[in-house]
């Protein structure tokens, strides 16, 4: 092994290196033109990397402070095959996901059927009986969706949860990719891997579709709480990238069930608000009412069919974590198909012995509140203190419901930069999905996010994470194997003289040569 | 002014435009070879050539066309030896510039061979990013330190005429590709133009709206219509006796009439004829360059020096 790999080994399934100590077959290449990197070449790029996200200002919101959301240099690989796998099983909870909430929105069969308990629906904190009977335009409530998947010992891909109310990172994928293409041209001309820059265009095509019936040239806004929210950088990124307005509630406001937004040239309607507010305060008229981030009347717009809120109100239930354990059943309800990724098994709390079980042996698992993101308020049992696993038992005690369990998965490892080497890191795999109400699309690659501190399982930004660069490789041949093409393109008129030339070109210069002082 | 200062600072004007604009058209086409595996890397470095005018030997590798349409130094629609050729000019007539102007110009001179190792060994990017630098602090030293007189006038002029012959150029390289579908981000990208396209069209990227934008567009200052009107003014500003009445230079006859053929395109008749259209662009933009010439800096060019005997 080369001197960046020196003393490298992991504890988990890893994401290069076979049992043996070998690259898996997809990651040669990569390891090959890592090999001949010296750490100075690589010190080198980091320095350009780094300075390129900072310029930008690629960063998100902590504690009240700008951190750079840090870019590790070395990309994760994920082959064709697997890739298909993922793309397969993401489509399937996103379509599975959205059956259910138009169902527990509307007929409620489920509940009639008896596949999810009535009182888990009711008991749902991310329940909104506001959205009830509300149909969205085009039957769309899932516009963007974040599907986190983990690789446990086996290699097994699991799910381990779903974010379809205002999944954020997409941001980081298009960004990530533009930023290593500077950063490392020469690994990208070895080998074949999807292109990512096409995201933004798909969301932007999705939204635009899900305007209200009738509106040909929709206006479309990205709602924002505003500079300080945690993901600001995202929310400014793709409203540039779309060429819509980034608004904050202030900027709107509704009359007659129509929402306008101010503008110079007086009132104008919009037809499309992209949210990037929670639903608790996205409408003081029937959420919070204190809330001074959304819109008052906003809810009874969209009811009125005049605007479409993305992603809808009330899509928290399918995050619900108590909600999540029975997705596979729902994948089967409404599909009748099996689920092609399977969950990271977990208990309900909500169930008297399972509870008395869990808190037994707490110290062994994993214990998440079930509205929770960010991975704040996580216990991992085996890394956690006396006091930490008492606060949690005390919690969990007071509140099953608001609580799951989960066995400890080892999140599989990717070589990742620390100092001078390449060390194991855990890492995940957040694919977009998006649903333009015709398809279901996921975007090739999303985001990785990798635990930069030694030995970590959390790889939130919050918490000190990072991300990496997803490649999806391709399956067509690599650069040099092509066989000539049959037919070259004809050639259109692109005859093109060579630029004017100024005068000094061709002109000779007067020197004066070897004066010697006389 | 002198005739010869006046020619400096056109020339300066268009050779700085060119080396921003190829560095611009590099940029976006590199690392469209660089992110998307399904581009046709040796397609694309045929066009860049052909767009820009290189006949002999054109390379099939998208670094070799670094080589040459980047660092090259001895050719002067490369991007190093545009600046050269800018710094050239500005030397000889150093003592109309501001010194700021000049100092851009020699320092980026004196940088140039470390930027070009330092792309060499870890990808362009930063090279192509410190040349569209350069070139603004160029425009932003020249916009405050210049007094508007005759001086500022052909420099804006040479950076009009370049402008425009440049995004002609790259509108065909666009066209040209084998599939332009994926090259109208690339090319609105190139002009720094994809969320300004995006504010003003409010919609996804359409060809024809492209193409609208760069040609006809009447606000954004980098479309070929906005670079015509500027270096109409400039024109009208240097020669104000050809609004009078007579007929004028032949100047202001092309430029106007080039621009006037864009003010009254129909949008729906940009795609009609597009290479064509391009192609006459470029040409008519010669036609100004060589009627400027003749009509105020005269034989200058035709002088030639030669060397003083050394004396014993």
């Amino acid at each position: 092994m080369g001197s960046l790999f020196d003393s490298y080994h992991s504890v988990a399934y890893d994401e290069m290196f076979a049992g043996d100590g070998a690259p898996h077959p997809h990651t040669k290449a990569l390891f090959d033109a890592l090999q001949l990197l010296s750490s100075a070449d690589l010190e080198e790029r980091v320095g350009v990397l780094q300075r390129s996200l900072r310029d930008q200002g690629i960063t998100f919101s902590h504690a009240g402070q700008e951190w750079i959301f840090p870019l590790d240099l070395i990309p994760r690989l994920i082959p064709t095959a697997e890739w298909e796998l993922i793309e397969a099983g993401v489509i399937q909870r996103v379509r599975a996901l959205e059956a259910f909430l138009a169902d527990i929105y509307g007929a409620r069969t489920v509940l009639a059927d008896g596949i999810v308990p009535q009182a888990v629906i009711a008991s749902s904190t991310n329940f909104y009986r506001a959205a009830a009977g509300l149909e969205p335009a085009n039957g769309v409530r899932v516009h963007i969706a974040g599907i986190d998947l983990i690789r446990d010992g086996e290699g097994v891909l699991r799910v381990l949860e779903d974010n379809v109310r205002v999944p954020s990172g997409i941001s980081y994928v298009v960004e990530n990719r533009r930023t290593m293409a500077r950063v490392f041209p020469g690994l990208f001309l070895e080998q074949r891997v999807q292109p990512v820059a096409q995201h933004i265009a798909l969301l932007f095509a999705a939204l635009r579709s899900s305007a209200p019936a009738g509106v040909d040239d929709p206006t479309v806004v990205l709602l924002t709480p505003g500079v300080y929210n945690s993901a600001y950088f995202e929310h400014a990124f793709l409203a540039r990238k779309m060429g819509i307005e980034l608004v904050e509630g202030r900027d709107l406001f509704c009359r007659d069930n129509v929402l306008y937004m101010r503008t110079t040239s007086g009132e104008r309607r919009v037809h499309v608000l992209y949210r990037r507010v929670d639903d608790d305060y996205l409408d003081p008229v029937h959420f919070r009412s204190g809330s001074v981030v959304g819109c008052p009347g906003v809810l009874n717009a969209a009811r009125a069919g005049n605007v479409t809120i993305a992603n809808a109100v009330g899509n928290g239930v399918a995050d619900d974590k108590l909600i999540y354990t029975y997705v596979p059943a729902l994948i089967e309800y409404y599909l009748g198909e099996k689920p092609a990724l399977p969950n990271v098994p977990t208990y309900r709390l909500d169930e008297p012995e399972v509870l008395e079980d869990c808190i037994a042996r707490i110290d062994q698992l994993v214990l998440k509140p079930v509205d929770g993101s960010g991975g704040y308020g996580l216990l991992i049992g085996p890394q956690a203190s006396e006091e930490e696993i008492e606060s949690t038992r005390a919690q969990v005690l007071e509140n099953p419901r608001g609580w799951i369990a989960q066995e400890v998965v080892m999140l599989s490892t990717s070589p990742s930069l620390d100092g001078e080497k390449l060390a194991p890191r855990h890492v995940d795999l957040r694919p977009f999905a998006i649903n333009d109400g015709g398809q279901v699309r996921v975007l090739p690659g999303g985001l990785t996010r990798v635990a930069l501190r030694e030995g970590s399982l959390v790889v939130n930004s919050s918490q000190g994470g990072g991300s990496k660069d997803t490649w999806v490789l391709t399956s067509r041949p690599v650069r040099g194997d092509e066989p000539d093409p049959v037919a070259p393109m004809p050639t259109p008129a692109v005859k093109a003289s060579a630029p004017d030339l100024g005068p000094q070109s061709d002109q000779p210069q007067q020197q004066q040569q070897g004066c010697a002082p006389c | 002014m002198l005739s010869r200062v006046a020619e400096a600072l056109f020339w300066v004007g268009r050779y700085v435009e060119r080396a921003e604009d190829t560095a611009r058209l590099l940029d976006v086409q590199f690392h469209q070879v660089v992110e998307d595996p399904a581009t046709d890397e040796a397609e694309t470095c045929r066009v860049l050539a052909a767009v820009m005018g290189v006949e002999a030997d054109p390379p099939h590798e998208i670094r070799e066309t670094l080589e040459v349409l980047g660092y090259q130094r001895d050719n002067p629609s490369s991007i190093v030896g545009a600046l050269l050729a800018a710094r050239q000019n500005a030397r000889g007539a150093r003592e109309s510039l501001s010194a700021d102007i000049w100092e851009c110009l020699n320092t980026t001179y004196h940088e140039l061979p470390l930027r070009i190792e330092a792309a060499r060994a870890f990808g362009p990017a930063p090279f192509f990013s410190y040349v569209r630098q350069r070139a603004a602090m160029l425009g932003g030293h020249a916009e405050a330190t210049m007094s508007r007189d005759h001086g500022f006038d052909f420099l804006v002029l040479g950076r009009s005429v370049e402008r425009v012959d440049m995004t002609a150029r790259l509108l065909a390289a666009t066209v040209s590709t084998p599939s332009p579908e994926d090259g109208w981000i690339a090319t609105l990208r190139a002009c720094s133009a994809h969320e300004a396209y995006l504010r003003t069209y409010q919609r996804g990227v359409e060809p024809q709206l492209v193409l609208e934008f760069l040609l006809l567009d009447r606000l954004f200052p980098r479309s070929v219509f906005h670079a015509l009107v500027v270096g109409e003014e400039a024109l009208t500003r240097l020669d104000p006796m050809a609004t009078q009445g007579r007929a004028g230079n032949d100047a202001r006859r092309v430029i106007g009439r080039t621009r006037t053929d864009l003010e009254f395109l129909p949008s729906d008749a940009v795609l009609e004829d597009l290479p064509k259209r391009l192609h006459d662009l470029q040409t008519a933009m010669s036609e100004v360059s060589d009627a400027v010439s003749r009509r105020f800096f005269g034989d200058s060019t035709m002088i030639g020096w030669s060397l003083e005997e050394s004396r014993r």
